[in-house]
């Protein structure tokens, strides 16, 4: 029993595997089976109606509806990884949305020039990531400094940024976008529509931040075990406060995006996208408790859904009825996570209790 | 004809793979005062939660009271008169005193209806045969740790118990209170009620039980009659091994100035006016019972829980500790109690779980870790830990308690401190790896790191450390050289009251 | 004493309701008839019989977000049968049947928090969106103004009348159903063993475990409670409004679980006093029902509730937080 400290003598047995392991990891079960069921989803879809879903015309309407609810649940992510969740992002989208909007309308509206349009378009944009980061940082501060669970915190600001839009427009919608902002957000780069391009954009980044940096491996560190994150000197402080203003910026940019697309802005917009950004981000694997979830199942379990969506409508399905349908799903996913832990805990206890 | 009241057949149990126990059998007669000893992770908690129903046994039968329970509930053992007394108290903190003390006997009882007047009797009464006085209105969660620990005794001594299971019952006592105990059980015993006393402090399981049953690695390596057996053997049947006692030997006069040096620091309402000087090399101990506020002093000297009162200087020179980063940025590393809560990461990888304090160090430009690095790191100390597993990318919960250990350990040594405070680092850990890990105090202590070992293993602290500080109610009331202070002595200074 | 009194926090909320309204008072003196009194007491009635079961809900360390969905689906189904039937029969046939349809949505979410441990918050949220799918897809999506006669008859229940002016203003008699529901509730909580379950539950889950609770049988009834409770709020809510609309409600969950809050109970379980839930109810009742005789315009109540509950949350976490300092546990017990 020969201590080896500090000796360098041992040859990395315990090593030789981790490259190989780490690219298996990419492609885990829940990922596969995500990646399965959305060519699936699409085939079924496409073999129902190949006259109406396989068209280029519905191919790019959905690649104009997802990223939206996309972007949130991005968010979502975020929140959830850190430990937490964020219920107003929904709120913050439309607050940002309103008042990107009213910079537009006031100051590049009919009569102004094409270059104080484009300035004054690119103003309204950075106003709306400026609120959406505040609003974020508000959250933080609530969540991290003050102390208040995330559901509560952000159930409040949830109707603080809903009533502050609800007082700006007197709970009337604000419309009549510069054309500059609506098109430029409603056209195609090499044939892909720009809001997907954006959500590809917010997603690799993402992705490379949750994986590749230190502030992303800690975001998991500190939503497996706060307390340890303490102990390990993680300053768990000002790591919640900034994942929350991301995730506000997140927020702003989806309501970016439906602002040019419905060339409206309203207080009370999306408030089932709640409900289904969360449904996307603990269908695509993200645990609801904190510290574990990959950008790539929240983007699959996204077209999944996305896929689903536009065939429903298809199919002529009613909205109640795809409430009805996504309900149950995010219930049946949560219970097979919960029984396929089960069965592999009991699975281990009995493999190695037989030897 | 005795009468048995609990009996244990080839008791199997198995938890996500760890085979916890492995065909143990026991058997308690009434009024017996029988002691279970172990090393943390033998199996006694395991076999304590399968008598009181929390767990069912995979293999094996359990008896009690002369009738076979294929699938024993809580509630059947508290029916049956099973009193568990647990280590972590396991009270409800919401609730006041008295109802911690009453509501599982009425809910035995069947009873669907609260009186609080009768509660308050039952629990004055309870208090009484262990003659305590705590306020019964009180929320328990506002009570200090020793006094939750007498709420939890209380709770235990109903009229219909026959068997009191005490685990651990007296880690936060004082030596008055422990003395109160053992006169309780002394009487319990005289009316027939059967006790298993588990304790990690061999002076009581001498003094109070008859029989003793010694597990190890879940099974029983020795049972019989208490007078069978020495201190040392049993020791001998808990290590599995002779245990050499050996003690290591520091240099004996650290040389030098401090390292860090401790000049009447105190926390109000924790701990007051404590000052000490640790040097490089030196391996000086810290030992107290659960409450005396070592754990508070270790959390102000990290950072975590600063002082509000007198001075920190680290070579000399006085600095502010106000935040882990500054603990850190000082070189100080903790290893923490609580290894499950505090210390690890239980869903992330190894790897991750090596790398979290050091990762602003391997962080370029826009926060990118560089990988390479990163692997070279974590492969080191895989290596130099001797870390038993197939790749740095597992999850640390597949690890034994003792490789989790090394992971903790190493992610500290990776941030290459000057100074270690270890609070209980071989709590939970099997005895081989609590001797390397021994051996790795010592060698770092030979290369000059200052060790600060927290714990309440008293021989651990005897065998390890060249200076030994006693503390009590918050306050350091004794300092010993090595070897100049037996076990005895020590522990009576630690719970004397 | 004083002091322990001090700090609860429903003594607070009392005093913040006392001050409130004589501010309020102050800048407009109609805040003082019984008129504006009766009508801020008669629409917190609902509010007040939710508040009862989310209470229960937080007490044990949950969350539920279905239950104005189950209220929704209880009442509107109840009408559309009694409707479609011309039911013409006592008041208890639409109460009971609406509670027993809201216990059994409530016994689908107990199952999905007991027997597959499922977080509440998602859970509920999941169940709620079902709920109303369902109701709205296979029960009915018309609104309903034809109401069975008893409720026609309890809408106009009154206690007490007062004549102002022109205006009659009376007590309505939801504050009864309210009462029922209350005392109901206190006796369970505080003088059965079930409430005292309940309570342990929210302590520590595996202390309650080990004392000997079943501590599924206790999540079912504790949803089915609350399902049932929301049941009895729908049909107090529809009678009263004189109206079944499939999509109503929504969103108003929000301020029930706020308002519950507010009064002081905890989020993580374990505190929470049936006062505290109607002093919270009344205090939020009576911020949205009342800024408007401040001159402060309707579209403000949103922004105003969320700042009410963002305080409210905040005072007892920064007092938790203070208490840590002093001395309170990181982790450990030690």
């Amino acid at each position: 029993m020969s201590h080896q400290f500090p000796s360098m003598s041992h040859r990395p047995a315990s090593l030789r595997e981790t490259p190989l392991s780490i690219r298996l990891g990419a492609a885990d079960p829940n990922t596969m089976w995500l990646l399965v069921a959305a060519v699936g989803v699409f085939l079924l879809m496409g073999a129902l109606r190949p006259d109406v879903f396989w068209t280029a015309a519905n191919l790019g309407s959905m690649a104009r509806q997802f990223p939206q609810v996309g972007l949130l649940a991005l968010g979502i992510l975020l929140a959830m990884l850190s430990g937490g969740i964020d219920l107003s992002m929904v709120g913050i989208a439309n607050l940002s949305a309103i008042l990107a909007a009213l910079v537009m309308k006031r100051l590049a509206g009919p009569g102004a020039s094409p270059g104080e349009v484009m300035l004054y378009t690119a103003l309204g944009v950075a106003v709306a990531l400026l609120v959406g980061a505040l609003c974020g940082m508000v959250n933080g501060l609530v969540i991290a400094k003050v102390g208040v669970s995330p559901i509560l915190a952000t159930l409040g600001t949830m109707q603080l940024f809903t009533g502050i839009g609800v007082i700006i427009t007197g709970a009337r919608p604000v419309f009549g976008m510069p054309e500059l902002f609506t098109n430029g957000l409603a056209s195609s780069v090499l044939g892909v529509p720009v809001p997907a391009l954006v959500f590809a954009a917010f997603a690799a980044l993402m992705a490379f931040f949750l994986s590749r940096t230190a502030l992303g491996t800690k975001l998991y560190l500190m939503g497996a075990n706060p307390v340890a994150a303490r102990f390990a000197g993680l300053n768990t402080t000002a790591l919640q406060l900034w994942t929350y203003t991301l995730v506000g910026v997140l927020a702003s940019c989806a309501g970016l995006l439906v602002l040019a697309q419905t060339n409206s802005a309203k207080a009370d917009y999306g408030t089932s996208y709640t409900l289904q950004s969360i449904l996307i981000a603990v269908m695509g694997g993200v645990n609801p408790y904190g510290g574990s979830g990959k950008v790539a199942g929240v983007v699959l379990a996204l077209l999944v859904l996305q896929f689903l969506s536009s065939g429903f409508n298809i199919l002529g399905f009613s909205s109640f009825l795809k409430d009805l349908i996504w309900g149950v799903s995010l219930l049946v996913v949560m219970a097979l996570n919960y029984l396929s832990a089960q069965r592999k805990l009991k699975q281990k206890g009995k493999e190695q209790g037989v030897s | 004809m005795p009468e048995t009241i609990i009996a244990l057949k080839e008791v199997h149990k198995w938890f996500a793979g760890v085979h916890a126990l492995r065909g143990v059998s026991l058997r308690l007669e009434r009024g017996e005062v029988h002691s279970l000893v172990g090393e943390n992770g033998s199996g006694k908690s395991t076999l304590i939660k399968i008598i009181a129903g929390v767990h069912a046994p995979d293999r094996g039968e359990v008896l009690i009271n002369g009738k076979v329970y294929p699938r024993l509930t809580p509630l059947d053992a508290i029916r049956e008169g099973v009193q568990v007394i647990y280590q972590d108290f396991s009270l409800f903190p919401n609730l006041s005193v008295a109802e911690n003390i009453v509501l599982t006997r009425a809910l035995a009882a069947g009873q669907r209806w609260i009186d609080r007047r009768q509660m308050r009797e039952q629990a004055r009464a309870a208090m009484a045969r262990i003659g305590v006085e705590l306020d019964l209105e009180a929320p328990v969660e506002e009570l200090p740790v020793a006094q939750k620990q007498l709420v939890a005794i209380c709770r235990a001594l109903v009229d219909n118990a026959r068997l009191i299971i005490m685990d651990e019952a007296t880690t936060a006592l004082t030596e008055r209170e422990i003395r109160a105990l053992f006169e309780v059980v002394k009487a319990l015993k005289a009316q027939g009620i059967a006790t298993l006393f588990v304790s990690h402090k061999l002076n009581e399981v001498l003094e109070i039980a008859d029989n003793v049953t010694i597990v190890r690695n879940g099974t029983v390596v020795a049972a019989g009659p208490v007078a069978q057996y020495s201190r040392s053997a049993l020791i001998r049947h808990m290590t599995g091994r002779d245990v050499d006692e050996m003690t290591y030997q520091g240099p004996q006069k650290p040389s030098g100035d401090p390292v860090l040096e401790v000049r009447g620091l105190g926390k109000a309402g924790r701990f007051f006016d404590v000052s000490f000087r640790l040097h490089a090399g030196e391996v000086l101990g810290l030992a107290g019972v659960l409450g005396a506020g070592r754990t508070d002093l270790a959390l102000a000297l990290f950072g975590l829980r600063p002082a509000d009162q007198g001075e920190i200087r680290i070579d000399g020179r006085p600095v502010k500790i106000r935040s882990v980063r500054d603990a850190i940025a000082h070189r100080i590393a903790y290893v923490p109690e609580d290894r499950l809560t505090e210390g690890l990461f239980m869903s992330q990888s190894i790897g991750r779980n090596i790398l979290v304090s050091s990762l602003d160090r391997l962080a370029g430009r826009a926060s990118v870790v560089d990988r390479a690095q990163a692997q070279a790191i974590v492969a080191r100390w895989i290596r130099e830990f001797r870390i038993v597993t197939p790749s740095a990318e597992q999850p640390v919960e597949t690890l034994s308690g003792g490789n989790q250990q090394r992971v903790v350990l190493s992610r500290w040594l990776a941030t290459s401190p000057r100074i270690l405070i270890l609070n209980g680092p071989t709590v939970g850990v099997d005895v081989g790896s609590k001797s390397e890990i021994h051996e790795t105090i010592q060698e770092l202590a030979r290369g000059g790191m200052a060790v600060l070992l927290i714990s309440d293993d008293l021989r651990e602290v005897l065998q390890n450390c060249n200076r030994i500080l006693v503390m009590k109610d918050g306050r350091l009331v004794a300092e010993h050289q090595a070897g100049a202070v037996t076990e005895a002595e020590l522990a009576r200074q630690l719970s004397g009251g | 004493m004083v002091k322990r009194l001090a700090a609860k926090q429903e003594v607070v909320v009392f005093f913040t309701i006392v001050g409130l309204g004589l501010v309020i008072g102050l800048v407009n003196p109609a805040f003082f008839t019984a008129g504006h009194l009766f009508n801020l007491i008669n629409s917190s009635v609902v509010m007040g019989i939710f508040a009862l079961g989310v209470l229960v809900v937080l007490l044990s360390g949950g969350i539920d977000v279905s239950f104005t969905a189950i209220a929704v689906f209880a009442f509107y189904s109840t009408v559309k049968f009694l409707g479609t039937h011309n039911f013409q029969g006592s008041l208890l046939v639409p109460f009971g049947m609406a509670t027993l349809i809201g216990l059994g949505l409530g016994l689908v979410n107990g199952f999905f928090v007991s027997r597959l441990k499922l977080m509440t918050l998602i859970a509920t949220l999941g169940t709620a969106s079902v709920f109303r799918g369902f109701l709205l897809t296979f029960i009915g999506s018309t609104i309903y103004t034809k109401l069975p006669s008893s409720m026609v008859a309890f809408s106009r229940a009154y206690l007490v009348e007062v004549v102002q002016g022109r205006a009659r203003y009376g007590l309505h008699a939801g504050i009864l159903v309210l009462a029922a529901c209350a005392l109901l509730t206190w006796f369970l909580l505080n003088r059965t063993m079930l409430g005292r379950g309940i309570h342990a539950l929210g302590g520590d889950r595996v202390a309650a475990e080990r004392a000997g609770f079943r501590i599924e049988r206790l999540q079912y009834f504790i949803y089915a409670f609350s399902g049932a409770i929301a049941g009895i709020a729908g049909i107090v809510h529809s009678s009263m409004a004189r109206i079944a609309m499939p999509s109503d409600l929504l969103g108003h969950e929000l301020n029930v679980i706020a308002a519950v809050v507010l009064g002081g109970a905890r989020i993580t379980g374990g505190k929470g006093t049936v006062t505290g839930a109607l002093l919270g109810t009344f205090l939020v009742t009576m911020i949205t029902q009342s800024l408007i005789l401040l001159g402060i315009p309707s579209y403000w109540q949103q922004a105003v509730l969320g700042a009410l509950i963002l305080v409210g949350t905040a005072l007892p976490a920064l007092q938790a937080k203070r208490k840590e300092a002093v001395g309170g546990a990181l982790g450990g017990v030690s």
